[in-house]
């Protein structure tokens, strides 16, 4: 009895806390773009602009849900709703410290590349669904990048599982204890960092939108909460990329002094920060270019990483 | 690849800095002195209105703004029996400024005259004078031209001879 009223305590306050974390992020990337482009941002709702998430939130809900008659009414309405549920199912297997986390599956990584592959369909079938050549290209553009990058994505990820010698969350945090990952994985970070920025399909992986080319991609004719709902997987998206980054790279929760839990979020805080210095800096590539670092130099550094850790390993422990 | 760090290092670097913003409606900027904003109509030191009523603003006038009929008091001197600027229309051109031979009307920095509705910007001449001379302290149309009004004849102007007698020009 106590045990499900645990688990079902920490589901929900998991769900709530990172969704409201990523409403939050709407204000702290507009903030922190503005400071460093020498400007307040929003500052004038509540103290700070605090509660410009507020108004921006019931701004989407009161607008005019539309829906366009040319449309694929069905997988219109279906697509938004598959990148919050992908994103969120992912963060189950997240530990955000030893007593907080959803599951702990002996597969959470293999789950979160899944479910993070599940949610090209969301960008696809949206493009598709709203019958505009803007709207498919931006979808086509999404499929072509997530599914090259979600490639060496996988691979960037298994010189961690070969030092941890698993695939659970749990127990890649644990095997940490003497050497964060991210100094013999070094490597493997950096391409999972620009993965995950394609994965996520922020800036300057941002392609499928490119509101310079575009319009605004695969969400052109998205209006209202319907729209609302992709902008917030975006910033999920951002969130578990950096809540992993933390987790597989950096030791999770694992710290000196703070409670873990504190650890944890000033870790994935810090990589959120530096996603957005990314947006606030780098040119958004062309995309032939981005094809061209995906498939020939980041996926055979990802398999050079590999051979390399595993060669080590064999070396040392054979 | 050394060029994305040094940009990332680059735009890092802003955190430190000020914002360049100026937060208008509490903070003040300072206008340059030659901003046109709201025209008003100035006076003379001796607190007389300066507008001669010529109309020469009034042609100046691109969109045709400014409207005012002349009139003449007991004393001679010309001046407007109404003068209306419609803001609405006005451009801020400045031409009327320019035309005037007066130094009457003239443009000042102050442009936050926003109303909610469109008939509040039409401006007529008690809201167009002001006090003081504007610009131009010290200058009085009257006292330079040759013009004779009631308390001042031909040739009492300032730097202005007596009128000459014609018939002892001759040879």
């Amino acid at each position: 009895m106590s045990e499900a009223v645990v688990a079902l305590i920490n589901v929900l306050g998991i769900l709530i806390a990172v969704l409201s974390v990523a409403a939050g992020l709407i204000w702290v990337e507009r903030r922190l773009l503005a400071l460093w482009q020498d400007r307040y941002g929003p500052n004038r709702t509540g103290p700070f602009g605090l509660l410009q998430v507020v108004a921006d939130a019931i701004k989407m809900f009161a607008k005019e849900d539309w829906i366009p008659p040319f449309a694929d009414k069905p997988v219109y309405v279906i697509a938004p709703a598959i990148i919050i549920v992908t994103v969120l199912t992912s963060f189950a297997v997240i530990p955000f410290s030893p007593a907080i986390g959803v599951v702990d599956l002996n597969i959470g990584l293999l789950f979160f590349l899944g479910m993070s592959s599940l949610g090209v369909y969301s960008v696809v079938l949206g493009g598709w669904s709203s019958n505009n050549k803007y709207s498919l290209l931006g979808g086509l553009r999404g499929a072509a990048q997530m599914l090259s990058y979600e490639v060496f994505m996988g691979l960037s990820l298994m010189g961690v599982v070969m030092l941890s010698g698993s695939f659970s969350l749990r127990d890649i945090v644990e095997a940490q204890r003497g050497l964060w990952f991210c100094i013999p994985q070094l490597l493997g970070l950096v391409i999972f960092m620009v993965a995950g920025l394609a994965e996520a399909h922020r800036l300057p992986f941002d392609l499928p939108e490119a509101e310079a080319e575009l319009v605004a991609g695969y969400h052109s004719e998205y209006s209202g909460m319907k729209f609302g709902m992709f902008f917030v997987g975006e910033y999920l998206g951002i969130t578990l990329i950096s809540a992993l980054i933390s987790a597989l790279f950096f030791g999770g929760w694992l710290g000196p002094i703070l409670p873990p839990l504190v650890w944890f979020l000033i870790k994935m805080f810090a990589f959120i920060g530096f996603f957005i210095l990314m947006r606030a800096t780098l040119p958004r590539p062309r995309y032939d270019q981005l094809m061209a670092i995906g498939w020939k130099m980041l996926l055979p550094l990802a398999l050079l990483n590999l051979v390399v850790t595993g060669g080590i390993l064999l070396a040392a422990g054979g | 690849m050394l060029g994305l760090f040094q940009s990332i290092w680059a735009i890092l670097k802003h955190t430190f800095r000020r914002p360049v913003t100026v937060q208008y409606p509490d903070e003040q900027f300072d206008k340059p002195p030659r901003f046109r904003g709201r025209i008003i109509l100035s006076r003379d030191p001796d607190g007389q209105e300066r507008c001669v009523a010529c109309y020469l603003c009034s042609a100046a006038c691109p969109v045709d703004c400014i409207a005012l009929q002349a009139t003449e008091d007991e004393r001679g001197r010309r001046y407007p029996a109404f003068f209306r600027i419609n803001f609405s229309r006005c451009i801020y051109c400045g031409y009327c400024e320019e035309a005037c031979p007066t130094y009457a009307i003239q443009l000042t920095p102050d442009f936050e005259m926003s109303e909610y509705q469109r008939q509040n910007l039409v401006y007529e001449k008690e809201d167009l004078l002001i006090s003081g001379p504007g610009k131009y302290p010290g200058y009085n149309f009257y006292r330079v031209a040759g013009l004779a009004i009631g308390g001042k004849g031909k040739g009492e102007a300032e730097d202005e001879d007596p009128p000459v007698d014609l018939r002892t020009l001759m040879p």
